[in-house]
């Protein structure tokens, strides 16, 4: 039965999380902003104590959990609960949002392909009484979208039964505070084998304070200022044999390296879910400010009789509504084990482009004003555009949709 | 609790519409455009699939409840066969859904029951007006009421099946909001104009109507003679056209899909290129987006919820563009051969761009 009522569970955290993006992260936006890498510890300390109540991991809800107290009836809403999480945290700032602790995208990693003994050496850290944050480092100088150029590798030493690290990361989120600020860990990915291509592709727990692993340099970005990004150098790194995520040998199918993949179902979905919390954010203030020039929107009326600027307004409400309602679908399907790679693209895609777009329409909109730092308006203008970069750019998420539309492999359509 | 999963039973009314739709409205379209005329049987075959009969309380000789999710997910259904054949089928609920939802009781019992009990019979309305900033909360043509009888005054376009009409609901300016008035068959100061020549739809047969001091008795108000809300017409309409743009969108992608797999470019097939590859997911996406949108706006309706006016006005303001995109896209992906009336999607892209100026041609 097709229903659009937001469940009551999700409705009262949408509440609280309100209550934080007001009170926590509004006020200091701009502020963090400047400060490019100053790092917001006041919001860090007090999200820490909200992300431990909830499990220490926020990027992978836990669906079995709501069954308790025999409540199972109730299909799952963990990935739905998150996506409503992240939009309102990313309305509040996207790169605060970015700058919360515990379990995110290495987490995500460990959750999807750990072993029960790995998740709990590696996800226990997030309970403790200081923040602790983790990375994913994938991306290489030479290597972006196309993992299959990672040339970082991972040589087994047998004789002391560790993995040896050498190579390059770079454009890792929060790096610097999962490595040099908190006892957290980075997922890096290797190759233990160079002539497999992706069969080889395996994914390693690094930990902080581990020799041979160095931060060295933090980016400045076009915007989401607030979240540090880093280059990482592994050089004769030296990590235990247990800390490799999935199968130690090389198989000549890339299950493995799918399997990975696998993850970006969800972590797409919630990228979009960023991109529409700050098109919400947008919208919004576009709207009161108009209202207080005394500009009404005139919904109902034929376009023919609509000013260029109500247009303009109509067609952002249009895209954001919309984007909200793909992304919330793509994770209704991933909570009910509905296969969505296609999707999760679908969502990525759409909710990057209408960020950009009405990010963009809006500076243009408030003229002068909207060009100053007065507003968060330009700032909300460089943070959007992230969003249809990482977790695979607009790109790299058409081709995922179109091979999954017209039913072709990756090297039908390359 | 979200879910976006129709029924059972709406599955299988989707199921049975889908056959209609392409073995019969699909099958039958290009010929039906090309000579202006859908086969009488066609459109009664599509009648007896009783979705209006399923939408309409057994107090009016129906079986069942109106849906406007369900409405949605059926024009859809039997746009993306056809969109003048869909139009075609759905013209008498533009006469019966308006009573249902605004009509007294007596004009309920009284008007219902004859249009959907019988086979297909043209009961239509009129609305729409031929001026280019045409809004139907402004309408030109009007109703004065003198004692008890309503008096009818104006010129309407885009009348379906008028020639033919059994009768029909005339909308009308009542000191500055828009009123409907039933008016029968026959009713003296009513001329049929011409049909009219359209850049698509000619398989529809569209009339010009004017009224020239056409007295209604005022119990023919629809409403009775206090009349009614004109706003939740409105949006049950933009829901349905949003649903048929949908429809019609989905169609040209598919077509489009099927085509660019099948033709060898340079060795690969079209849509192993990435220029066309792309365009495709943009389709898709966009299509899904707004889709998921117009359900929205339809369970809004359902639900009674305050700003259902308002979603549904928007979801027609997104379907009209992303049926025009895409529309506008399969013509492309086609290339040459997409402009030659062997194909549909000519056809389509003419229909599509028809959602910007129609105005409660269809109602869920």
């Amino acid at each position: 039965m097709i229903d659009f009522e937001t469940p009551k569970p999700i409705e009262q955290l949408n509440n609280v999380v309100e209550t934080v993006a007001v009170n926590m992260m509004r006020p200091v936006s701009r502020e963090m902003d400047e400060k490019e890498h100053a790092i917001p510890w006041d919001f860090i300390n007090f999200m820490h104590t909200a992300v431990k109540s909830m499990g220490g991991t926020s990027m992978t809800p836990d669906s079995d959990k709501s069954k308790k107290d025999g409540e199972e009836k109730h299909p799952p809403i963990g990935y739905q609960r998150l996506a409503h999480m992240v939009e309102m945290l990313a309305w509040g700032d996207a790169g605060m949002y970015l700058c919360i602790p515990g379990g995110m995208l290495g987490s995500a990693a460990v959750a999807a392909s750990g072993t029960p003994e790995q998740k709990k050496r590696f996800l226990s850290r997030f309970m403790g009484e200081k923040p602790v944050f983790d990375a994913m480092a994938m991306t290489e100088p030479q290597a972006g979208s196309d993992t299959s150029a990672i040339r970082s590798s991972a040589v087994l030493d047998e004789a002391t039964n560790e993995w040896v690290l050498n190579g390059e990361k770079i454009f890792v989120t929060a790096g610097q505070k999962a490595l040099i600020e908190s006892d957290g860990f980075v997922v890096v990915w290797a190759t233990i084998d160079p002539a497999a291509g992706r069969g080889g592709m395996r994914s390693f727990v690094v930990e902080a304070g581990t020799p041979g692993c160095k931060v060295t340099k933090q980016e400045h970005k076009l915007g989401i200022r607030a979240s540090d990004t880093v280059s990482i150098v592994f050089q004769d790194c030296r990590i235990p044999f247990e800390n490799i995520l999935g199968s130690p040998t090389v198989e000549k199918s890339t299950k493995g390296f799918k399997g990975a993949m696998a993850t970006f179902d969800a972590t797409r979905p919630i990228i979009a879910s960023q991109a529409v919390g700050i098109a919400r954010a947008t919208v919004e203030l576009i709207k009161e400010e108009l209202a207080k020039n005394g500009v009404e929107i005139r919904y109902g009326l034929p376009r023919q009789k609509l000013t260029s600027l109500e247009r303009d307004v109509i067609d952002m409400e249009v895209m954001l509504r919309s984007a909200w309602l793909l992304t919330l679908k793509s994770l209704w399907m991933a909570d009910n084990k509905i296969h969505n790679p296609k999707e999760a693209s679908m969502a990525k895609v759409y909710a990057g482009d209408i960020v950009v777009k009405i990010t963009q329409k809006a500076v243009e909109l408030l003229g002068p004003l909207g060009y100053t730092r007065e507003l968060l308006l330009e700032k909300w203008f460089r943070d959007a555009k992230i969003t249809d970069l990482y977790e695979g750019t607009g790109q790299i998420n058409r081709m995922v949709v179109a091979r999954n539309m017209l039913g072709y492999r990756g090297s039908q359509l390359r | 609790m979200y879910s976006f999963k129709p029924s059972e039973e709406q599955q299988m009314l989707i199921d049975a519409i889908k056959r209609y739709a392409m073995d019969d409205l699909r099958a039958a379209a290009r010929e039906a455009e090309e000579e202006g005329h859908l086969p009488a049987d066609l459109v009664e075959k599509g009648w007896e699939l009783g979705y209006l009969q399923a939408s309409t309380p057994e107090a009016y000789d129906g079986f069942g409840e109106r849906s406007a999710v369900t409405g949605a997910l059926a024009l859809e259904e039997l746009a993306y066969g056809d969109l003048a054949g869909a139009m075609a089928v759905m013209t008498p609920a533009l006469f019966a859904t308006p009573i249902l939802l605004a009509g007294s009781e007596a004009q309920k019992k009284a008007y219902i029951p004859p249009v959907i009990e019988m086979e297909w019979k043209p009961f239509t309305a009129a609305l729409m007006e031929q001026k280019f900033d045409f809004d139907p909360n402004d309408l030109t043509t009007t109703a004065t009421i003198e004692g008890d009888t309503i008096v009818i005054n104006g010129e309407k376009s885009y009348v379906p099946y008028a020639a033919d009409a059994e009768a029909m609901l005339v909308y009308a300016n009542l000191n500055g909001a828009t009123q409907a008035v039933i008016v029968p068959k026959e009713t003296t100061g009513v001329a049929i104009g011409e049909r009219q020549k359209l850049l698509g739809l000619n398989a529809l047969p569209f009339y010009t109507v004017s009224f020239q001091n056409v007295h209604i008795p005022l119990e023919n108000r629809l409403g009775g003679t206090e009349g009614h809300d004109f706003a939740q017409i409105v949006a049950a309409s933009n829901v349905a056209l949003a649903a048929m743009a949908i429809g019609v969108s989905s169609a040209a992608l598919d077509y489009a899909i099927e085509y660019a797999k099948d033709r060898d470019v340079f060795g690969v097939k079209v849509a192993q290129k990435q220029a066309i590859a792309f365009m495709i997911a943009e389709m898709g996406t966009t299509i899904e987006a707004i889709r998921l949108l117009v359900w929205e706006a339809a369970w809004m309706i359902d639900e009674g919820k305050p700003d259902s006016s308002k979603q549904a006005y928007l979801a027609l303001s997104g379907a009209m563009d992303a049926v025009m995109m895409v529309t506008d896209r399969a013509v492309q992906i086609l290339g040459g051969h997409g402009y030659i009336r062997e194909h549909p999607v000519e056809m389509w892209m003419r229909n599509g761009r028809g959602f910007a100026a129609f105005n409660g041609l269809a109602i869920v």
